[in-house]
């Protein structure tokens, strides 16, 4: 059995998923593809606190911590928002806390969808990877063990 | 009619858009197809044209200068006071206030003339269909004098509820600030009839011309408003720059905005007199080559005469509403019988933001989100719409583009 792919191959296995497609239709139809599969979120977690409100669309975004892993959920109003965040599940999801606040993120630049890292969309994947740093820190400190490594 | 005005009644928009080298460009190696135009129009040559020259050759502070760029400036810079004032049929120049936009107008407003006649329990009225601009500084006005802000409702077409607006005016009302085209829905507001209104009680009205200075006759002096704010970038013109008028007797005694230079007449360290109008409202150095180049904007707009390029939009909004309504789950949002320019839909199981993001891979720009109109939204029960507003370079091409990328979406997210 193949050991699970870390970080940056997983990274790395999307971004050759992507080199197959030609054209700007291809790829959001794939991502909407993701963000149609992506499993609805546990509604326990469809809370204001985890509702990250965008100028255009809501993303709810929330982390359980298991075995020293943080393992995550989420949803939006918008499908390819939601897409793009079943991307970010895909990568860190299952990691530790130091896995998850050393992640560089570079296949989001090299898949070409640097646009919705733009700084002024405020659900945009830049503050959705933050939020999933933050929980990861959040688990690191409350946690012992995992804060000794 | 076989007269020279008849004939010059025929727009070739094809040589209209060769003015606009920005409709040249591709987006996602497609042609641009830009219908975004109540966010901002795109610039006309003449404009580009009048910053690189003021740059290029009488670059200089204005004002206070007596060498030769600075006069030359200076005197240009005035030039598009006068060409404002006739724009928007002023009664004299001192009433032509240049800002950053119509945010700005608005603040001014709020700040020297609310802060000084807006006192507890006055009322202010405004509507549900304002953009944020024309909503957040009354309500920071009305926190701090204990001042009241009434709501004009809206009906189901987007249209403002008239007889509740004159319920609500009566001697405590101070003033009444109204946007006059809305910029989520089009609906042309009939603020004439309810600036007469606000003055038989003794109010105040402000227009909120944002939108509506590029498509409709502006006459302030006919609409006999106190108060108009527009912006000179989506009347193709510079961003950055913006004109409030007031009338002069209203101005002349309201305390300055801000204050630096420019707006002085003397200063000591004991005490500073201040310059007379406009100046009293313009501290620093403005925004010279911007405020030089919106001439040159206006002057596009005069030349093809706003009756044409209202007639043309007209055009494009009637056959947009007709194409678009054909889309499966379509559903447009505001139908006011007076509406111009802007049409906001929003299509069953498709996020505004999604059709948005799917239309630009198609090169095609629209606006999608609540439009700083948060309230309205919330009217209609939606997060948002995606808008689309035409300019006088649109074309029912365009709109045909527009129609099968809507279908693709449809298709895409079903």
């Amino acid at each position: 059995m193949n050991p699970e792919p870390n970080i940056v191959e997983t990274e790395q296995e999307i971004v050759s998923e992507f080199d197959l497609f030609d054209s700007w239709d291809d790829k959001y139809e794939y991502i909407i593809d993701l963000g149609k599969k992506l499993p609805p979120l546990d509604p326990k977690y469809k809370t204001d606190e985890n509702r990250v409100r965008g100028c255009q669309s809501s993303v709810w975004l929330a982390a359980d911590y298991k075995d020293g892993k943080l393992f995550f959920q989420a949803d939006s109003d918008a499908v390819i928002v939601k897409g793009l965040i079943s991307m970010l599940i895909r990568v860190l999801n299952k990691r530790t806390p130091d896995e998850i606040l050393d992640a560089k993120m570079d296949f989001i630049r090299e898949i070409g969808m640097t646009t919705h890292l733009a700084q002024t969309r405020s659900n945009g994947l830049l503050s959705m990877i933050k939020q999933m740093k933050h929980y990861a820190l959040a688990y690191k400190i409350k946690d012992p063990v995992a804060s000794k490594n | 009619m076989n007269s020279p005005l008849t004939k010059s009644k025929f727009l070739d928009i094809n040589v209209i858009r060769q003015e606009f080298p920005i409709l040249n460009r591709e987006v996602k190696g497609r042609p641009l197809i830009y219908l975004d135009n109540a966010a901002t129009t795109q610039k006309p040559q003449q404009v580009l044209d009048a910053l690189t020259h003021y740059y290029t050759n009488y670059n200089a502070n204005i004002h206070r200068g007596i060498h030769t760029l600075a006069e030359e400036a200076t005197a240009a810079f005035e030039h598009t006071r006068d060409a404002v004032k006739s724009f928007i049929g002023a009664g004299s120049r001192e009433e032509i206030i240049f800002t950053r936009g119509t945010t700005e107008g608005i603040n001014l407003v709020a700040y020297s003339w609310g802060r000084k006649n807006i006192q507890a329990n006055d009322e202010i009225i405004i509507s549900n269909m304002e953009h944020h601009s024309n909503i957040v500084p009354w309500q920071l006005l009305c926190e701090e004098k204990g001042a009241i802000l009434k709501v004009i409702p809206i009906n189901e077409n987007g249209e403002l509820v008239l007889d509740e607006y004159n319920k609500m005016l009566g001697p405590k009302t101070k003033l009444v600030s109204i946007v006059h085209v809305s910029n989520a829905l089009g609906t042309v507001n009939p603020v004439k009839q309810m600036i007469a209104d606000a003055h038989a009680v003794g109010a105040l009205f402000m227009v909120d011309g944002a939108q509506s200075a590029v498509h409709l006759d502006i006459n302030v002096t006919d609409l006999d408003c106190d108060f108009f704010a527009f912006s000179a970038h989506k009347l193709y013109g510079p961003t950055g720059v913006g004109v409030l008028y007031g009338k002069k007797a209203l101005l002349e005694v309201m305390p300055p905005f801000q204050a630096g230079g420019e707006m002085i007449k003397e200063v000591t360290m004991q005490k500073t007199t201040f310059n007379d109008l406009p100046y009293k409202f313009e501290a620093g150095t403005p925004n010279i080559a911007d405020v030089i180049a919106f001439k040159s904007a206006i002057h596009f707009v005069q030349s093809i005469g706003k009756e044409k390029i209202r007639r043309h939009e007209r055009d494009l909004m009637d056959y947009g509403q007709q194409e678009l309504e054909k889309i499966p789950g379509l559903r447009i949002i505001g139908k006011a019988k007076e509406k111009v320019s802007v049409i906001s839909f929003v299509i069953e199981n498709a996020h505004p933001q999604d059709i948005g993001i799917l239309l630009d891979n198609r090169g095609i720009a629209v606006r999608t989100g609540h439009h700083c109109a948060q309230p309205l939204m919330d009217h209609f029960c939606i997060p948002g719409t995606a808008r689309v507003s035409f300019a006088i370079y649109n074309t029912r091409y365009e709109i045909d583009e527009l129609v099968k990328g809507l279908l693709r979406v449809v298709k895409i997210l079903s």
